[in-house]
């Protein structure tokens, strides 16, 4: 089994005035292809954080992240962008669907983003499976919640990428809602054979994975890998 | 992971795809920045394609409104000299051309008229526009008068009536409806009565020092150069008091003439285009703060910081584009309303002809300025992170000033060449640029001292809504400094306008004191004085004015020859005071319009030395000559000599009799003379009686009615100030949008804090009173200063760039600054509306996602 992620003696503080604030110190672990992975920890405790570095949407003070074999501070910003359209996938806790676009259009912007000429034939393919087909002309104030983080996954697993990052994908839905999205989600990841990486309070959501990192005040607590039946 | 590709696959078209389809869905919020565009490339393509097709048409007209190629003309009878090189030239035509009181047997009334006594096949381009059309080739064997139309209406008259000029009655045989050289203005003062030239004599109108000029038409053949023709000829009939005016320097004057009153336009264009482009800069800033989340969602999904921000910039360029093109056509259109607006003021009809050149320019320059106005908002899509999708309260990127300053040092570049464009003098670009700079650094300087002011002496013990109003002015997020420099440049462009008005019209408006006269008699012979003066005080008529005028012509400067000086190509002295009959007086004291700059004025005659005179400043300057400097002058075949005894200026905007050169007295009382007389008459019915009496007696003495002409000038200065009202109104417009916008981008940081005011308890009318003194303090403030600088500016225009004297109306103080803060009240509180209307949860979840 080889590594996607590999991340070593991270540190990321921030400076708040004259105050230097650690948010994260001496975070290392590895993820293989192919895993299911979650990061747990109470509200301020790095998670968020952990996850923007591991995807190269921020960059760490020191140590070191490597994402499919590429050290990431070793990419300038538009590299890294590039990276990310080829090998990652992103689903977050409110959606982040472009307004102006259409479910479709949401849903192509990644594949059209690689060159991909038939775009609009995969999205389309995407919307049925998390079955939205018939809504893919509607704007995302046209779609419920659910709806709405439906269309992010579809978007998400639409450029077929290595690793697939989720930021409190049900945080802000129902229950009933909430676990079909978690359905979905685990389905197509299978389906796929796509490493995913869920930030999440929500420890019955975490313990659906085969690894969980417990953060605290910025630092590893735990590191629990869950034995499937 | 060797194989990452070093730039992304999609291409430009994607962009393109994307930028549509984002542009699309935002419709509406690019509403603002449309209308800004729309109105400033309209106002600017309307006044750029009348200009143009005004040019057009001068040059393409030329010859008829002259009607001829040139022409040789002469303030009297040709010497002999220029009458040999008139023969050799061949003349077609000539005329002479005089002022004089028309009157009509068996009608009361007189009117002043220009009479043109014509012979030959004048005109030798363009026609006699006459009812009927035959009259203008037949009045010369009918022995008949062409009569402007304008007369013929006054007076009830038609075809088939007589007229009286001097001595002579004509039969009216046509109406007259244009002629070449004679324009819509000057015929309005005094109308155009044309009469076969054989006859001038029997008029006895023509007598010494009657204002009168010799007109000789001619063709020239094709091959000639005119300009070549006009050097060569022109310095050897100046000499002999004779001048040619060839139909291409005609053009060119007439050229000129219009453009102080097309730089005046375009200046107004210019502010509307300049504002235009302050509702593209805020309309586009808060259109592109609500994309920022996209950009980073865009980011996050692998679009690199070009792609993000390319999107954006072809979506305002498309829009500047289609703004534009708007702009341009309804521009195009507009200018079909000028001529009928300026048809007093332009010697022709002007036929608009639509090109393409007006279009492409106002497209070109929509693009360019919606480019060049968005870049600096745009440029926060640029340092927008990714990070941002994840809710992570991110440091704010790093600017790179370097970019922000070339966005900076563009702008101004352009405002400097296009203000060169227009108004075609650097000093006059340059102070225009600067002037905005330093009203942007004034402005920014007062919100910035109000902030500090409101910080250190806050005033603690006051109410909680003013407490909450005053605190909004300068704690973090205030919209003081953007809300101050949208308010106060808009106020100050827009009463700068007002007041640039109001100097141009008061240059040109009338006194009416009562010691003013407004009747003058022109014209009057020495023999004629006494008898004229009898005829008007015992009426009870005051005799305001007795001023004698002497006609002479500068012989030498500084006792070198005005030959010699003409021949001189680094002389410094102006032409005209070389080649121009003065008409002078003497008198021994100064008037109201005169203030001495230096020297000492004589009032009589001493008992030896040279003559001392005054003249007045700008000949002074044009003659290069100052205190004690000679100058001879040549009386009707007499040398005199003088010496410049002192320097006047005179406020030439009076309307009232002014010299250039006054001699004192005890000098020209025997020399051949005219002069003018004036009296104030009651009313209308005494003014016509007085000036029947007066042409019967005196035929050759001109009456000018002021009443007439101030009602003339007054229906003018009307139409003007239609006209620059007009152009005001598009200014104004786009000052409304930029207002919209400015308020508009504060929306944002308003809201959030109304909402969890009112989420602690506070009442509705708590967070409206806040929100309103918030606004009308900004409001006032903005536009007081704006006010108050575009009245220093306008004084500096006034003295500098209009040289005359300024005072300001209190339009600006007391509709525009009241206005304006009200505007941004009303804008400011409808923002509001929403916030009051729902429940709290409602709209943080409504306003803040």
């Amino acid at each position: 089994m080889t590594n996607i992620l590999n991340v070593h003696q991270l540190k990321k503080t921030y400076t708040s005035g004259s105050k230097t604030i650690t948010v994260l110190e001496d975070i290392s672990f590895d993820i293989d292809k192919g895993d299911t992975f979650a990061i747990v920890g109470p509200s301020g405790s790095g998670k968020t954080t952990l996850l923007g570095l591991c995807a190269g949407l921020d960059q760490a003070d020191s140590g070191t992240v490597t994402l499919c074999g590429v050290e990431l501070s070793s990419l300038n910003e538009d590299r890294r962008a590039l990276l990310r359209n080829r090998e990652v996938g992103f689903i977050f806790q409110d959606f982040q669907l472009l307004p102006t676009l259409t479910a479709l259009e949401n849903v192509s912007v990644p594949l059209e983003l690689q060159g991909e000429k038939n775009a609009k034939e995969f999205a389309m393919e995407l919307l049925q499976k998390v079955g939205l087909g018939e809504r893919h002309h509607h704007y995302p104030s046209q779609l419920s919640g659910g709806e709405q983080q439906r269309v992010a996954l579809a978007r998400a697993f639409s450029n077929g990428p290595s690793i697939l990052f989720a930021d409190e994908p049900t945080g802000n839905l129902d229950e009933e809602t909430g676990n079909t999205v978690t359905e979905l989600l685990f389905e197509l990841n299978k389906e796929a054979g796509t490493t995913l990486v869920i930030v999440t309070h929500d420890l019955e959501l975490a313990r659906r994975t085969q690894r969980i990192l417990r953060l605290k005040g910025g630092k590893i607590l735990e590191d629990e890998k869950i034995v499937t039946p | 992971m060797s194989d990452l590709p070093i730039t992304s696959k999609a291409g430009f078209s994607w962009l393109l795809k994307m930028a549509w389809r984002d542009g699309k869905a935002s419709g509406g919020r690019l509403l603002l920045f449309m209308s800004s565009i729309i109105l400033g490339i309209a106002a600017l393509v309307s006044i750029q394609s009348f200009s143009d097709n005004l040019k057009d048409n001068i040059v393409l007209q030329s010859k008829a409104l002259m009607g001829a190629d040139y022409i040789i003309d002469s303030r009297q009878l040709p010497n002999e000299k220029v009458q040999k090189i008139i023969d050799s030239l061949g003349s077609k035509g000539r005329e002479v051309t005089f002022a004089s009181m028309a009157s009509f047997p068996g009608k009361p009334g007189t009117r002043l008229s220009q009479i043109r006594g014509i012979e030959g096949d004048f005109p030798l381009y363009g026609v006699l526009e006459t009812e009927p059309e035959n009259a203008a080739s037949t009045y010369q064997q009918n022995s008949g008068a062409l009569v402007d139309a304008t007369i013929l209406l006054q007076f009830g008259l038609k075809v088939g009536d007589s007229i009286k000029i001097g001595a002579l009655t004509f039969p009216i045989v046509g109406e007259l409806n244009a002629a070449p050289g004679s324009t819509a203005l000057t015929s309005s003062v005094a109308p155009t009565i044309i009469i076969p030239f054989r006859y001038v004599e029997g008029t006895e109108l023509l007598q010494v020092g009657s204002r009168q000029e010799y007109n000789y038409y001619f063709k020239a053949p094709e091959d000639l150069d005119l300009e070549l023709f006009d050097q060569r000829l022109d310095p050897i009939l100046d000499a002999e008091g004779a001048d040619l005016d060839t139909h291409t320097s005609t053009s060119r004057r007439l050229g000129r003439r219009y453009t102080n009153v097309s730089k005046f336009l375009n200046l107004v264009a210019f502010i509307a285009l300049l504002l235009g482009c302050v509702g593209i800069a805020s309309s586009v800033n808060i259109y592109i703060k609500e994309k920022l989340k996209a950009v980073a969602v865009l980011k996050c999904l692998g679009a690199t910081r070009k792609q993000s921000f390319l999107i954006y910039l072809l979506q305002i360029a498309g829009m500047g584009l289609t703004g534009g093109l708007v702009g341009s056509i309804a521009g195009v259109l507009l200018q079909l309303l000028f001529p009928a607006i300026l048809a007093e003021f332009l010697p022709f009809e002007v036929q608009i002809t639509f090109s393409m050149s007006p279009i492409v320019m106002g497209l070109l320059l929509g693009v360019f300025l919606s480019v060049l106005f968005a870049l600096l908002p745009l440029m926060s899509t640029w340092y927008v992170s990714p990070l941002e999708v994840l809710r992570v309260q991110e440091q704010p990127g790093v600017r790179s000033r370097g970019a922000k300053m070339l966005v900076f040092g563009g702008i101004l570049l352009f405002i400097f060449l296009f203000a060169l464009w227009l108004l075609g003098r650097w000093q006059y670009a340059l102070s225009f640029v600067l002037g905005i700079l330093m009203t942007f650094a004034i402005l920014a300087g007062i919100a910035s001292l109000l902030m500090r002011a409101l910080k250190k002496y806050f005033p603690e013990s006051m109410g909680f809504t003013t407490r909450q109003s005053l605190l909004n002015l300068f704690r973090p997020n205030n919209q003081t400094m953007t809300l101050m420099l949208a308010i106060g440049v808009g106020a100050f462009l827009i009463s700068t306008l007002y007041f640039t008005k109001d100097i141009l019209l008061a240059k040109a408006s009338l006194e009416n004191g009562a010691t003013s006269p407004n009747l003058i008699l022109l014209d009057v012979q020495t023999e004629q004085r006494e008898a004229v003066a009898n005829s008007i005080t015992p009426k009870g008529l005051p005799l305001i004015d007795n001023i004698p005028i002497i006609t002479m012509r500068i012989h030498s400067i500084k006792g070198r020859p005005v030959n010699d000086i003409r021949e001189d190509t680094t002389s410094t002295v102006n032409q005209w005071i070389l080649n121009h009959e003065f008409r002078v007086t003497y008198r021994d004291s100064l008037i109201a319009s005169e203030t001495l700059i230096s020297g000492e004025f004589t009032p009589e005659m001493p008992e030896e030395g040279a003559v001392p005179i005054s003249l007045a400043d700008n000949v002074a300057i044009d003659a290069g000559v100052v205190v004690g400097d000679t100058l001879t002058f040549n009386i009707q075949g007499v040398l005199m000599e003088t010496i410049v005894g002192s320097i006047r200026y005179v406020d030439w905007g009076r309307m009232q009799l002014n010299f250039s050169m006054v001699f004192p007295k005890g000098v020209l009382e025997n020399a051949p003379q005219f002069h003018v007389l004036s009296t104030k008459t009651p009313d209308e019915a005494a003014s016509a009686r007085l000036q029947q009496e007066l042409v019967r007696a005196f035929p050759n003495v001109s009456i000018i009615d002021l009443r007439q002409i101030l009602a003339l000038i007054e229906g003018i200065l009307d139409k003007i100030s239609w006209v620059i009202n007009f152009m005001a109104f598009f200014s104004i417009l786009t000052g409304i949008v930029v207002l919209i916008g400015a308020v508009r981008t504060s929306k944002y940081q308003r809201i959030k804090e109304s909402v969890l005011l009112r989420t602690l308890g506070a009442k509705n009318a708590q967070i409206l009173s806040i929100t309103a003194l918030e606004y009308l303090y900004l409001g006032t403030l903005g536009s007081l200063f704006g006010v108050i600088l575009s009245l220093a500016s306008s004084y500096l225009l006034a003295l500098l760039v209009f040289e005359t004297s300024f005072t300001p109306s209190w339009v600006p103080f007391t509709i525009l600054l009241p206005g304006i803060a009200l505007l941004v009240l009303i804008i400011g509180l409808s923002n509001s509306r929403s916030v009051l209307k729902s429940s709290p949860l409602e709209v943080l979840r409504k306003e803040t996602q």
